[in-house]
């Protein structure tokens, strides 16, 4: 279980890298971030995956894309 | 030679020396579940006669290392202030009924206020129990400031804007903050150590547990949760003025 939610969080993290647009790569980070979380709760660490979960799929992408959105202008 | 060569040239020597250095790294650790740090086992063994706490990790954040929970909450603090000088005053949307973030459904907005509600509750119920389940003052006010981005996304940004004021919303995070560091103060003028637990452990499995940790619990949640809502306001009020400029300029 390990070993796949590793391999499976190696390879969004990868994808998050080689894309090019910011709004696509918003939305794979977004993955990649609930991808750790699973891996924290395989890790028995639940205390940080509750953390994780917010911060990665909410506020991190509701930042990024207010801020890209000003900046495109 | 191109750019892209000379990027390569650049980057693969440092991707490669990195990479070495994390495998060293990694090889050397005791495999999952296998830990035998000295004072992660001491803290496991000791947490529940000692403070009677079911969460662990709860019971470090804000009794063992309570005192760097107060550092890392004004480091919070800090950059949330930051953001708030950098932003606020960085332009307020003049006409307000310019931009098109209405939400013309019905359906979305009740399912959109039952959801921020849901949110809210989630929070709460993980700041209660913090000392007993996983969750806590950090994760809970995060979870219920995520409750407002709903609020946001589903009934807009105005609506949101007409409830959540600037004067209501930063006194509460200064207030969290400012607990955390007056209960640790409070408990040195009476003549104990700084954050001193002056309840005693409680009863473990309940609310009661923990003794006065759940107050700093509940300090760090409202610092938390004010925190991010007042950094999802200010983004998202750029983002309002962005919009009402673009239908300017058309």
């Amino acid at each position: 279980m390990i070993a796949v939610v590793l391999v499976l969080s190696a390879l969004a993290a990868t994808a998050v890298v080689l894309c090019l647009d910011p709004l696509r790569q918003i939305v794979l980070s977004g993955m990649y971030g609930l991808l750790l979380v699973i891996l924290f709760v395989v890790l028995q660490a639940p205390d940080v995956a509750l953390s994780m979960l917010v911060v990665t799929t909410v506020a991190y992408p509701l930042i990024v894309l207010a801020a890209i959105r000003r900046t495109r202008r | 030679m191109n750019r892209r060569a000379i990027r390569g040239l650049v980057a693969l020597p440092a991707i490669g020396v990195l990479g070495v250095l994390l495998a060293w790294g990694t090889s050397g650790l005791a495999p999952f579940g296998h830990f035998h740090g000295f004072y992660g086992q001491l803290l496991n063994a000791i947490t529940l006669p000692e403070r009677h706490t079911t969460n662990t990790v709860t019971a470090i954040v804000f009794d063992y290392r309570g005192i760097d929970t107060m550092g890392e909450e004004l480091i919070l603090f800090a950059a949330v202030v930051g953001v708030v000088l950098l932003l606020r005053g960085a332009g307020k949307p003049t006409t307000r009924d310019v931009a098109q973030d209405e939400v013309r459904s019905d359906a979305l907005r009740y399912f959109g206020v039952a959801g921020a509600a849901l949110a809210v509750l989630v929070g709460l119920w993980l700041v209660a129990f913090g000392l007993v389940t996983p969750g806590g003052g950090f994760q809970g006010g995060v979870a219920i400031a995520s409750g407002v981005v709903v609020l946001f996304l589903t009934a807009g940004f105005r609506s949101w804007r007409r409830v959540g004021k600037e004067r209501h919303l930063d006194p509460l995070e200064g207030t969290g903050a400012a607990a955390f560091i007056t209960l640790g103060l409070a408990t040195l003028i009476a003549g104990a150590p700084f954050l001193h637990n002056f309840l005693g452990p409680g009863e473990a499995g309940t609310l009661f547990s923990g003794g006065s940790l759940s107050f700093l619990n509940w300090a760090v949640a409202l610092e938390v949760a004010a925190a991010n809502v007042v950094l999802y306001t200010e983004f998202l009020a750029q983002y309002v003025v962005s919009l009402v400029r673009d239908t300017g300029d058309e």
